[in-house]
């Protein structure tokens, strides 16, 4: 199959605003590790390039398969897309891979779509032979994606949800508060969600002296270092997310920053979904939440 | 400029050429100097800077043949001298002078891939102008033979003739040659060696070809649909592209060699690594580098609202901080998007600009603010991140720095401050390390460039480089030019295989 024929080969629903679908690209599907993305288009001329999680890949098939939630108009018009339909660019596979070490426990924090990008790093983690622990969170039951998949491989899942209809009604900064306190410690911690959720989750593992990994979601445009506009600040030091991350020290990232940056957009954003009929603030939503409850 | 219109300039050059015409073309050295230098049209500022169409609309056949007549034929050539590829310009320039635009163009086709790029974008007057004796002799660069104009007319000329011919290929030799990036090396490297039978793959991160050329350069300085047409030639051809690859990630260089076949890799990746300038403030929402502003305007459309989905700041107040061409394109853009003031900060003077003359001039007949001999200290927000101001600082030239342009000394306690909501910082470009970092035994220097011979061999055996990634951030013509060369030693190589 022509390697830059991005066809879309299987599409699911896996909650009112998720999906998964895989895509034909044999180049990433050989090649590419946990932890890495890509970026993709849905239209040649016009399209915006969005990074997603290589959340899964077939070598032999030669796809990729991506889960997304639909926030804005890229994601909502790769929603409408079906199985057969081609997406305009795929480029990858994209940043650094997580270094996965045996370490001992681990526990991995996945909130919302964050789930997403959090299983084949929680999965590899455990194939090193770690310990794996894995706190998942969603505003609620219906939000909540891949709890069957990572139970398959986890040695020990702590549901939480806003409201109670699923798990603990907590945040998940509460379990994690609380893993951090059992003897032995968790030797490093993983948290991948909403920025604010990952920002409680250093404040919450710091006292402890437990190692976190964050992977951030900041906005990209060329994906290869080139233009500067994923910048974070860690540890006092400017980093392009797209190479030299997305992975970083989560007790050294300055969240708030990352978070003004992330919302550049959000007023122009806001007007081109609702031009294109639909839209949908999940993650923010929470995030205000966490702030909230804080 | 004197603001003649397109029509006028013609109806004078047309008077012009008929007293030459009248004496068969034949002219004292006195006569041809005494030929009024031919102005290029171009939109009314006040239209032009708020639309994408090009700036500059070309020579008019007759005012191409008038300012053609003012060359002396030189027999030593200086102005070839000054070109990275020497162009035949004294021979191509009495074409056009004589009426013959299709030798013309053919003289030029011998040497350069892309004359109607060059043409427009190189910088004439420090290369080939620099040195033309007609300058020389009226004491004025700037009314040296227009050698770039006229470039651009007989490649332009020759488009609107329809469609050119595609280059002949030699039989197909079996042996595959893969071009990492399509920027203006990558390309001349591709035609060179598809016309000697190979196989040839160019291998592009983006998602469209053509590298500097069509991401950071502006419509309205270089309209695209010039360098689609030279893919599209390349595509005629047989030469392969390949979108949404990236070399060092998608695969490793070394096994493009190893595991994918090919006999040969050119690495033409370009400069693509933006600096900052590590001050305060800057990680502030609302500061850009000049690659991420121009890469959302000019690959991503986003100036055309309403029908691209990446958006774009909307900006009023604009600091533009650096003095060469792609801070001019910054500028320019943003008073194109909708910017109500637009300030330059360059921290030395007009003199030692290094962008093209004439862009400057446009930038500033288009109401482009230019605050010389200053430089941002830091960059203010307000409770949202979001950028309020930038604080600059007076410079002062002193004495004569490694570059020998006299350095620029900030004056103390000369801090004042701008009202902006945009910072684009446009201080240049460094080499971009994806593929320093994932190709072992590939050789760089300290600022990150490739090492290479004169003939774009590097340190590891078939792979070749060129252009930016070799040079640091340089020029059109002389990525080109290092691509001519690499592509004739990957030649040499695979016939003695
Ligand atoms: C390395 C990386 C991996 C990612 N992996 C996934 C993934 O596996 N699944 C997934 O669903 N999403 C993922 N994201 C986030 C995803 O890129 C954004 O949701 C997407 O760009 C939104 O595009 P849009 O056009 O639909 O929405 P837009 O119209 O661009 O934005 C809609 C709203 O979402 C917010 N937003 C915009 N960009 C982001 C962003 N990067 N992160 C968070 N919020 C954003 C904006 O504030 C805006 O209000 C990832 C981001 C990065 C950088
Ligand atoms: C805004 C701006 C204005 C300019 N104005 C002028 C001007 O007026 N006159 C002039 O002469 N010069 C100008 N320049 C400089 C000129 O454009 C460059 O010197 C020239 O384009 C360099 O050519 P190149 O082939 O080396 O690389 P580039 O044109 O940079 O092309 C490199 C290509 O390689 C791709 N690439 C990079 N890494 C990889 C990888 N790992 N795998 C696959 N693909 C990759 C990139 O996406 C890009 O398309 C300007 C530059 C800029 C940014
Ligand atoms: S290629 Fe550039 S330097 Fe050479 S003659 Fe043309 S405009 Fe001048
Ligand atoms: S130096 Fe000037 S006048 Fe002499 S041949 Fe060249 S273009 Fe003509
Ligand atoms: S997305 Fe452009 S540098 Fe990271």
């Amino acid at each position: 199959m022509n390697p830059t024929d991005y066809a879309i080969l299987s599409k699911r629903q896996l909650s009112e605003n998720v999906f998964m679908m895989s895509i034909n690209a044999p180049y990433i599907a050989t090649e590419r590790k946990p932890g890495q993305f890509i970026l993709l288009s849905v239209d040649e001329s016009y399209g915006e390039r969005i990074p997603l999680t290589i959340a899964d890949a077939d070598p032999v098939a030669g796809s990729i398969s991506i889960i997304f939630q639909k926030v804005g108009l890229t994601t909502t018009l790769l929603a409408g897309l079906e199985v057969g339909d081609r997406l305009a660019a795929v480029l990858g596979h994209l940043g650094q891979p997580t270094h996965i070490t045996k370490v001992g426990t681990v526990v991995c924090v996945g909130g919302g779509i964050g789930v997403a990008p959090m299983r084949p790093i929680a999965k590899g983690f455990k194939d090193a032979g770690n310990r794996l622990i894995c706190i998942l969170g969603a505003r609620n039951k219906d939000l909540l994606i891949l709890e069957d998949e990572i139970r398959a491989f986890a040695d020990e899942v702590i549901i939480c949800t806003d409201d109670g209809s699923a798990g603990r009604k907590a945040l998940v900064t509460a379990p994690l508060k609380e893993l951090c306190e059992r003897t032995p410690r968790p030797d490093l911690s993983v948290a991948i969600g909403p920025p604010v959720m990952m920002k409680f989750c250093a404040e919450t593992v710091r006292p402890y002296g437990v190692p976190l990994i964050v992977s951030l979601n900041t906005i990209m445009v060329d994906g290869t270092g080139m233009c500067g506009g994923c910048r974070v600040t860690v540890g006092g030091e400017t980093k392009f997310v797209c190479v030299d991350g997305p992975e970083f020290d989560g007790l050294k990232v300055d969240f708030d920053g990352m978070i003004k940056r992330l919302q550049a957009y959000r007023s122009q954003e806001q007007r081109m979904a609702a031009e294109s009929g639909e839209h949908q603030c999940r993650m923010r939503a929470q995030a205000e939440l966490l702030e909230k409850k804080k | 400029m004197s603001g003649m219109s397109p029509e006028e300039l013609n109806e004078k050059a047309v008077k012009i050429l008929a007293d030459i015409d009248a004496k068969g073309g034949v002219l004292k050295v006195s006569e041809r100097l005494a030929i009024p230098a031919q102005e290029m049209p171009s939109q009314d500022p006040d239209t032009r800077r708020r639309n994408t169409a090009e700036v500059a609309l070309g020579y008019s056949a007759a005012q191409a043949r008038v300012e053609a007549s003012r060359c002396l034929r030189c027999k030593n050539q200086p102005c070839v001298a000054g070109c990275p590829v020497s162009l035949p310009i004294r021979d191509f320039v009495a074409a056009i002078a004589a009426n013959d635009f299709g030798q013309a163009i053919a003289l030029i086709k011998e040497k350069s891939l892309l004359p109607a790029v060059c043409g427009r974008v190189c910088p004439q007057e420090s290369q080939c102008q620099a040195s033309c004796t007609v300058g020389k002799s009226l004491k004025d660069v700037g009314k040296a033979v227009a050698i770039g104009r006229l470039e651009r007319f007989v490649a332009d000329w020759e488009r609107a003739q329809g469609q050119a011919p595609v280059p002949a290929v030699k039989p197909a030799t079996g042996k595959k040659v893969a071009v990492v990036g399509s920027g203006p090396a990558g390309l001349v490297v591709a035609a060179d060696v598809r016309r000697e039978g190979h196989d040839v793959t160019v291998l592009e991160a983006f998602h469209k070809f053509g590298g500097v050329m069509l991401y950071g350069i502006p419509e309205f300085r270089l309209p695209k649909a010039i360098v689609s047409a030279e893919v599209e030639t390349l595509r005629a051809m047989g030469v392969k592209l390949i979108p949404n690859f990236l070399v060092g990630r998608t695969r490793a260089l070394q096994d493009l060699l190893d595991k994918d076949g090919f006999d040969a890799v050119f690495v033409g990746s370009g400069a693509g690594l933006p600096h900052f300038m590590n001050i305060e403030g800057e990680n502030l929402v609302g500061v850009f580098s000049a690659n991420e502003y121009l890469t959302r305007a000019n690959l991503m459309r986003a100036y055309e609202k309403g029908r691209a989905a990446t958006p774009i700041v909307e900006a009023r107040k604009v600091a533009v901080l650096g003095g060469g061409n792609v801070a001019m394109d910054a500028a320019r853009t943003a008073l194109r998007l909708g910017a109500e003031e637009v300030y330059l900060i360059y921290r030395r003077t007009a003199a030692e600009m290094p962008a093209r003359a004439e862009e400057v001039e446009h930038a500033k007949e288009e109401g482009v603010q230019f605050h010389l001999l200053r430089n941002a200290k830091r960059i203010l927000g307000d409770e949202q991140g979001r950028v309020t101001g930038i604080e600059c600082l007076r410079y002062e030239l002193g004495e004569p720095d490694a570059s020998g342009r006299r350095a620029p000394v900030p004056i103390a306690g000369s801090e004042f401050l701008l009202p902006v909501d945009t910072v684009i910082v446009a201080i240049g470009n460094g080499s971009n390390p994806l593929i320093k970092q994932t190709t072992p035994g590939l050789e760089f220097n300290k600022r990150g460039n490739i090492i290479c011979d004169e003939n774009g061999r590097t340190s590891l055996p078939k792979v070749f480089a060129g252009g930016d990634i070799v040079l640091g951030a340089a020029t059109v013509i002389l990525a080109m030019g290092q691509g001519r060369r690499a592509a004739a030693a990957i030649n040499d190589m695979l016939s003695q295989a």
